[in-house]
């Protein structure tokens, strides 16, 4: 047989990992024939949804459902008198605790599910939940947690003893009634010692506020219990639809196999859609009650109020050095607002997430972090909104800190950085805090950057800047912000990583069908990151087959192998790995059947592209497309036929995605409006399996940073009234606040990772936040400041000019 | 509730005749009457676009406008501007500068688009940003869903050239 065509243009035809192949998704999407949950229609197909709470702490004193049952079309009102039959009033969180389904007898946050009203579309169900009667007797309401810390009211009845006191809760003792736990990492004592005796300590405390990641679709589900055949299909908004239906069956007692959990195309998740919701709960029961499908939506109010907030740390630090500027100790201490119940969507191990990266990139010999959790009277959530696991709030702590430290040192908070970073020959690398860095350049990726900037000219500039201003020629500062971060991502080894015990791996399986095609599905779900797109690239580099003759499939549990879902940037990591590896399955028996057919030894032919060659004589080869047609229909002594694979990859460490990013602003003091100029991000993924995802990936995640830095908030009066539930008071910047962005790359692999990939989609806002924050507080540098809290909106901009007495 | 009352409207061409109450509204009509859903619900208080189709000539936004102020009109979604065997430059350039990713905004960014660029032909960068700001991605950055307008633009304006 003739080779017509060069090896590389085979390569090319496979458009496997590095290629910039277009998305798969995109026909679909383009023409408005994507498949969300709420384009889900079924046959007699009802509506729900919730009376909520217009109170932050209230008892309920009766609930009236006769007028709301008379309404045409609705035809059943659930509370928690209906639900605690069958033991679903309330149900497990992901972080251990429990939380109220529909209000038992009282209300913790403003917009809690109180009950559920079920009608025939959603005119009818408003109208019902118009005439629901609640009679609420108002409580004191804690929308502070150091206060809820020192109060006599307690939140939860279910955290103090028949005597008062508090009980333990699940992550140990509780300090008080509203106290959920104490998490502690690294070395106290010695910690402590190193700071007390240091030549230089900075001190500084921050507030990182509480925001949301507001996905463009909201969340919602259809669930559709079939009492013929005693299966339940529940569609949804699930980043984690395996266990979903995990959690499902545990809640419900309906066995596993009886239930169906699909994720349809997702809108958009960023952690929004990784939890449990009332809303799943409710549609449930209500479409066993009904025998008919039941469909819930949230509005974007219900989405902002009550599902998954993010952030609320209220963070402390001190970091101790030498004269010379080498970090000494770092002590950080976190009052962490969890709301009125604790549904973080940490590893459940970990009750602060992986806070306990805040060492961030630099070596630091020694460090002690502590995390105390609290109830309030606010919404439950505490999701990584586009990070993992409160990795945003490490490295924005350490990014400040590191600028704070500079300023008390003054020193060059670039060359501060630079003398401290974890060099490329200590890594692997064992934290204060215990994570083990798997593999990291810094330096090269630092220098890069501030060259690609010329970080020295933009000084200079800033330097004259600060004169003119000073002289009364402009009202523009010039901020230059700095961030170098080291993420920690792919949760997660199943030996310390598990929601609810389960464990956190993820799995591939693979079919190649006989004509050299295949499908393959994954324990993940593509939420805009491409999935179906860059997985085939994998399996294409590793089996030989063209990316375009690779279907990809994720999020029916009927069909796809168990995984944890696509949060925490694990996708590429933990399930990018299983593909990888069930691919080297495919390849393994491929490769005895190209021997076969060769008439060689096993060990006699090579992979190359895309077949298997005799070694030492290319010219005869069998290619993976004649191998799989072979694999069915040919009778192969001591081989059975088919061509399949399924891989469960629990991966042995996480890996450690880093990046520098410079931000360059103007700010009007008069106005407090920041201009930006710039934006210069490096990010180190590892292997790159598509360089236009990749791109795509750091604008959107650098968008959402800017969000988040500069005016996004989940915001509460005294009240507790959230003042942030639309999109006119929550800020969602549009394509005329967001600057263009320029992207740059080092290469370092995981050593560990079986093609060395690291994942991306969340490196950009992890790295931006710190950065588009700290050209804010930079500008303001040579007028004294410190350290101010964000969202640096431009009301608060213009209050730190004031405060620092520029306005004349 | 109120009395239904009878509506006709021409959405893709197609004229369509129902009983509706006259507080629905339109992006209902479309999704869950008309069985029109690439329109999407992103807010329902005019912010985020995701809704967007056009009406007579205007990019209007489906979530904040009743059937009864619908009545009688022409309305195009995202359906109605290209097909498999018909795509539009956007639709195309959308897929080849990557200016998507969750694909939620996509169908009311790619109809507000078309207007724009019926709009302004030859738009300025600044212009598509000022004349986009009324649709919200969250995914994307927009830095390539400029990108993907621009060259859709100008293949547009190639083809109209070599027609002339």
């Amino acid at each position: 047989m003739k080779d017509e065509v060069t090896r590389e243009e085979r390569v090319d035809n496979l458009k496997g990992m590095g290629c910039s192949r277009k998305r798969v998704e995109d026909a679909r999407f383009t023409q408005g024939k994507g498949n969300y949950v709420d384009d889900v229609k079924l046959d007699g197909m009802l509506f729900g949804d919730f009376v909520r709470s217009p109170y932050a702490h209230a008892r309920i004193k009766s609930i009236d459902t006769a007028a709301a049952l008379e309404v045409p079309g609705v035809l059943a009102v659930l509370t928690a008198a209906d639900l605690e039959p069958l033991g679903l009033h309330w149900m497990p969180t992901l972080a251990g605790d429990k939380q109220m389904v529909l209000a038992d007898g009282k209300v913790l946050f403003q917009g809690q599910e109180v009950a559920f009203v079920v009608a025939e579309d959603r005119y009818a169900a408003a109208d019902g939940i118009e005439l629901v009667e609640v009679e609420y007797e108002e409580l004191p309401v804690l929308v502070d947690p150091f206060e809820a810390l020192k109060s006599d009211v307690v939140l939860r009845e279910d955290t103090v003893d028949e005597n008062g006191k508090a009980t333990d809760g699940a992550h140990g003792p509780r300090k008080h009634p509203n106290h959920i736990f104490t998490w502690d990492a690294g070395d106290k004592e010695p910690t402590e010692e190193v700071i007390a005796n240091a030549d230089v300590v900075a001190e500084e405390s921050m507030y990182y506020h509480r925001t949301h990641p507001c996905p463009l679709e909201t969340c919602g589900c259809v669930a559709s219990m079939d009492k013929v055949n005693g299966k339940l299909t529940l569609w949804g908004t699930f980043q984690a639809p395996h266990a979903i239906r995990t959690i499902v069956s545990l809640i419900s007692g309906l066995e596993e196999h009886n239930i169906r959990v699909i994720s349809p195309d997702i809108g958009g998740g960023f952690g929004n859609k990784v939890g449990a919701y009332p809303g799943y709960v409710c549609s449930v029961v209500a479409s066993i009650v009904t025998g008919k499908p039941v469909k819930w939506i949230e509005d974007r109010m219900d989405n902002l109020m009550t599902t998954a907030f993010a952030r609320d740390y209220w963070m402390k630090g001190k970091i101790s050095a030498t004269p010379e500027g080498k970090i000494t100790g770092l002590h950080c201490h976190v009052t962490a607002d969890h709301g009125g119940f604790d549904a973080c969507a940490d590893p459940t191990k970990f009750p602060a997430g992986f806070m306990n990266i805040c060492t961030g990139s630099y070596d630091i010999p020694t460090a002690y972090l502590e995390v105390d959790g609290v109830y309030t009277n606010k919404a439950p959530g505490g999701v990584s909104y586009r990070c993992s696991f409160r990795v945003t709030e490490a490295v924005y702590f350490i990014e400040r800190m590191i600028e704070v430290l500079a300023i008390k040192l003054d020193m060059d908070a670039a060359e501060l950085r630079r003398i401290n970073f974890i060099k490329k020959e200590q890594f692997p690398y064992t934290a204060a805090l215990g994570w083990e860095y798997d593999s990291g350049d810094y330096h090269t990726a630092w220098d890069k950057a501030l060259k690609a900037v010329d970080y020295d000219g933009l000084r200079a500039e800033q330097a004259q800047r600060v004169e003119d201003f000073k002289a009364g020629k402009t009202r523009k500062l010039m901020g230059i912000g700095l961030s170098f971060f080291t993420e920690i991502v792919g949760a997660g080894p199943v030996k310390n990583c598990d929601i609810l015990g389960l464990g956190m791996f993820d799995s591939c399986e693979i079919r190649i069908h006989p004509t050299g095609s295949a499908i393959a599905r994954l324990g993940t779900i593509s939420q805009g990151q491409g999935h179906a797109t860059t997985f085939a690239q994998i399996l294409a580099s590793e089996i030989g087959l063209p990316a375009d003759s690779i279907t990809i499939e994720e999020g029916d549990t009927d069909t796809a192998p168990y995984g944890l879902g696509t949060y925490g940037s694990r996708s590429t990591p933990v399930a990018g790995a299983a593909t990888a590896m069930a691919g080297r399955k495919i390849r393994a028996k491929a490769q005895m059947i190209a021997a076969y057919l060769l008439e060689v030894h096993d060990d006699d032919v090579e992979f190359d592209v895309d077949r298997f060659v005799v070694k030492g004589a290319p010219e005869k080869f069998k290619t993976m497309k004649e191998i799989a047609f072979a694999a069915y229909n040919q009778a192969i002594p001591g081989i059975e036929p088919g061509l399949e694979a399924v891989s469960y990859y629990d991966p042995p460490n996480m890996t450690y995605p880093f990046g520098a990013y410079v931000c360059v602003m103007d700010i009007d003091v008069d106005t407090g409006v920041p201009d930006i100029r710039r934006f210069y991000a490096l990010d180190d993924c590892g292997t790159r399996i598509n360089p236009m995802i990749i791109e795509g990936q750091v604008h959107g995640g650098l968008t959402e940073a800017l969000a988040v830095a500069l005016g996004q908030e989940i915001a509460y009066d005294d009240m507790g009234n959230c003042k942030t539930g639309t999109l006119m008071d929550f800020f969602l910047p549009t394509a005329w606040e967001v600057p263009n962005y320029e992207t740059d790359f080092t290469v370092t692999p995981s050593p560990h990772h079986p093609i060395g990939a690291k994942g991306v989609g969340e490196s950009p806002h992890v790295g931006g936040v710190p950065c588009f924050s700290n050209a804010v507080q930079d500008a303001f540098r040579p007028f004294g400041n410190m350290h101010t809290n964000m969202p640096h909106d431009h009301w608060r901009i213009w209050k730190t000019a004031n405060d620092l007495g520029l306005h004349g | 509730m109120s009395k239904k009352q009878h509506y006709a409207i021409t959405v893709n061409g197609k004229e369509e005749e129902f009983l509706a109450e006259p507080r629905e509204l339109l992006i209902y009509t479309l999704r869950e009457r008309l069985n029109i859903t690439g329109p999407h619900i992103g807010c329902e208080t005019s912010h985020c676009g995701a809704c967007t189709v056009t009406i007579d000539g205007k990019s209007v936004k489906a979530c904040t406008m009743f059937v009864a102020q619908a009545n009688g009109k022409d309305i195009t979604t995202i359906e109605g501007i290209g097909g498999p065997d018909d795509l539009h430059p956007l639709q195309e350039a959308f897929k080849e500068h990557h200016g998507l990713q969750c694909g939620y905004c996509t169908p009311g960014m790619i109809t507000r688009a078309t207007k724009l660029l019926e709009e302004n032909p030859n738009p300025t960068e600044e212009d598509i940003r000022f004349g986009m700001a009324g649709n919200i991605c969250r995914c994307t950055g927009y830095q390539n869903i400029v990108k993907s307008i621009q060259a859709a633009a100008a293949e547009m304006n190639a083809a109209k050239e070599a027609a002339e």
